[in-house]
């Protein structure tokens, strides 16, 4: 479902060029639990919004659902966003001024579904996740699990066929954590391409797969090394850049 | 997204930060408020000066004597001497033409008004019966002029209601005898109240027979001859012939100045209509500052949301959504702004015609239209920056921002 062939990504830091993703060659197809793994700086992050299409890739292709979606227009690439990808933040980002309700009917609004459709899917996602009784609070009168429970709610009203979480559980303590990633989790179950970022190896290690980045490579999935460099570039990643 | 959703989530950003949509709505509705009482102050001034010159009576056209062109000065000025006087022959010459339904002549001296021991300085009007429909005055008892010979001296006079009511109180006034100058005159009607109208005051005059008017100070001209005219049609004929008449009966010259009522009509409402102008135009200007306010605040507010804008994106906003999301904020508060501001402006003209009875204030409506149209239009205009602004934000820059 996600193909990405030769994708690469550099960003200009004052004169110089920095490349953040280096030739990933990729491929999750739906109903994969996928962790991507890596100290900060390794292009964990970049590569998640390249999948989300928040950001364009400088080199390469990347496929959804057979689609071309790196030649999309930004307005094409929105609605792609809409319909089939989810977002889960660590920070959570919810709107402070809207309701939990309000806050998971967005996507709803921004996709033009009419009002009564909406309020029947924001509804049983509010039955769902356990948040019934907190319909109409502001995020500042939620916990934290429960305004994730919101964010999840939200990523998932869309029905999206990629989910991407970014530390979903980086801004909560551990029960409630593991909670939300079960919540995840049955996502997977419904055919939903999974995709979470970490640092944790505790959290990534419960994915089928486990990408593992260093230096804007995917140097190996599941503990067997799958990169494509060659020893030279295997040398100088070991070595700190002396630019 | 659609219409009703774009200004609800709008509406619902603009009461998030509560204080500050006030304060531009305030402002706003302050530039429209300016342009409603100013233009209704205006209108009101010429509405007021348009009232005043049709209540001197309609299809008027004025005859007096000399030319008033500034050509200089004639030889005959440098020897002392005067225009021609106009006559009461002239007066009744101008009869003749067909445009002209009636006239009524005019002198006017000061003389001493008494009754008794009581005696005052009035203004003697002298004029024949028709003066009454041409000048649109009204009686309170009595008659006036009695019609007939224009020449007839009788001792008659209509007093104005204050100088009746300083010399009778309330006493019956009707034949009984007042002295003015030398002469007795009887009384044989008051006039209404009416007030000031052109710097004439009606309640303080005295009317007698022209030619009485004549004989008490000793004199035989005129100080102007009004003129109604058939018709709206043929005031401009019964100028002409107005004109005609008097060069062929003063042997060929051109020495009387013959005027419409329109046309001194014409150059006020014209005066008065720029005036309005250029005040509802300079309260204009407050208007666009508030729009430049409003811009201010709209950048603020975006980099305020940068988040918020950053996660819209996330979830599938286009661009042109979150430019439209802040056109709609603008819509909204310069379109509620302008409302306050309609009503603030109605409100004050209220309270002006209150504290002003005579002056007809009221906005003109294309003042409105024009003020709401320019809120609305800046409104919309500055708030294109900071929209495109919003727009062009990079999701994930704005996503990272904490």
């Amino acid at each position: 479902m996600i193909q990405l062939y030769q994708v690469s990504r550099s960003f200009t830091v004052g004169d110089q060029e920095v490349a953040a993703l280096r030739n990933i060659d990729l491929s999750i197809a739906a109903g994969d639990y996928v962790s991507i793994m890596g100290p900060s700086g390794s292009g964990k992050s970049t590569l998640l919004n390249l999948i989300g299409l928040l950001d364009r890739p400088s080199s390469g292709t990347y496929k959804l659902d057979g689609g071309n979606v790196t030649a999309l227009d930004d307005e094409q690439q929105a609605k792609v966003r809409s319909e089939k990808i989810g977002f889960v933040f660590q920070a959570f980002h919810l709107v402070p001024r809207l309701t939990a309700a309000m806050n998971i009917e967005l996507p709803l609004i921004l996709a033009g579904i009419p009002p009564a459709e909406r309020k029947a899917r924001v509804t049983q996602l509010l039955e769902n996740y356990g948040l019934a009784d907190r319909a109409d609070h502001r995020p500042d009168q939620l916990s934290g699990g429960q305004r994730q429970r919101v964010a999840i709610a939200r990523a998932t009203s869309m029905h999206p066929a990629v989910l991407l979480a970014d530390e979903p559980t980086g801004n909560l303590d551990q029960t409630t954590g593991k909670e939300v990633l079960n919540l995840l989790e049955q996502l997977v179950a419904q055919h939903v391409a999974l995709i979470v970022v970490t640092h944790d190896p505790a959290i990534g290690g419960r994915a089928q797969r486990q990408l593992h980045m260093v230096d804007g490579q995917i140097i190996s999935e599941t503990g067997k090394f799958v990169g494509r460099a060659t020893p030279a570039e295997t040398k100088s990643r070991a070595e700190p850049d002396l630019r | 997204m659609n219409l009703v959703d774009t200004l609800q989530f709008a509406s619902g950003s603009l009461r998030g930060s509560l204080t500050r949509t006030l304060l531009m709505i305030l402002a706003m509705s302050i530039g429209v408020a300016a342009v409603v009482v100013l233009t209704g102050l205006g209108e009101g001034a010429r509405r007021y000066v348009v009232d005043q010159f049709s209540s001197l009576g309609t299809n008027l056209v004025i005859v007096f004597p000399g030319r008033t062109e500034t050509a200089g000065i004639g030889p005959g000025m440098l020897i002392g001497q005067i225009p021609r006087e106009l006559g009461l022959d002239d007066a009744q010459a101008l009869l003749r033409s067909r445009a002209i339904a009636r006239i009524a002549p005019l002198t006017v001296g000061s003389t001493q008004i008494s009754r008794g021991a009581l005696n005052r300085e009035v203004v003697v009007l002298g004029s024949t019966a028709d003066l009454i429909d041409i000048r649109h005055m009204s009686l309170s008892q009595g008659q006036f002029l009695p019609a007939g010979d224009i020449h007839s001296s009788e001792s008659v006079c209509i007093l104005g209601a204050k100088i009746k009511r300083e010399l009778f109180g309330q006493e019956p006034v009707i034949g009984t005898w007042v002295r003015l100058g030398d002469r007795r005159f009887r009384v044989i009607g008051v006039m209404a109240r009416q007030g000031e109208s052109m710097g004439l005051n009606t309640d303080e005059l005295v009317i007698v027979p022209v030619v009485s008017a004549h004989m008490l100070f000793n004199t035989s001209g005129l100080l102007r001859i009004l003129v109604e005219a058939k018709s709206r049609d043929t005031v401009e004929l019964a100028k002409r012939d107005a004109e005609e008449i008097m060069f062929e009966r003063h042997n060929g010259e051109r020495d009387v100045t013959v005027i419409t009522q329109d046309a001194v009509l014409a150059t006020f409402d014209r005066i008065l209509r720029a005036l309005t102008l250029a005040v509802g135009g300079i309260a204009a200007i407050s208007l666009s500052v508030a729009g430049i306010l409003i811009m201010n605040v709209m950048l603020i507010s975006v980099s305020q949301r940068v988040k918020e804008i950053g996660l819209l994106k996330a979830l599938g906003a286009p661009a042109i959504q979150i430019r439209n999301l802040f056109f709609a904020e603008a819509i909204l508060l310069s379109g509620i702004g302008s409302l306050a501001g309609l009503i603030l402006g109605q409100a004050g003209v209220m309270v002006i015609a209150k504290i002003y009875p005579s002056l007809p204030v009221s906005a003109p409506w294309w003042a409105v239209l024009a003020a709401l149209g320019t809120s609305l239009g800046t409104g919309i205009l500055f708030s294109v920056w900071p929209a495109r602004r919003a727009a062009r934000l990079d999701p994930v820059m704005a996503l990272a921002r904490s």
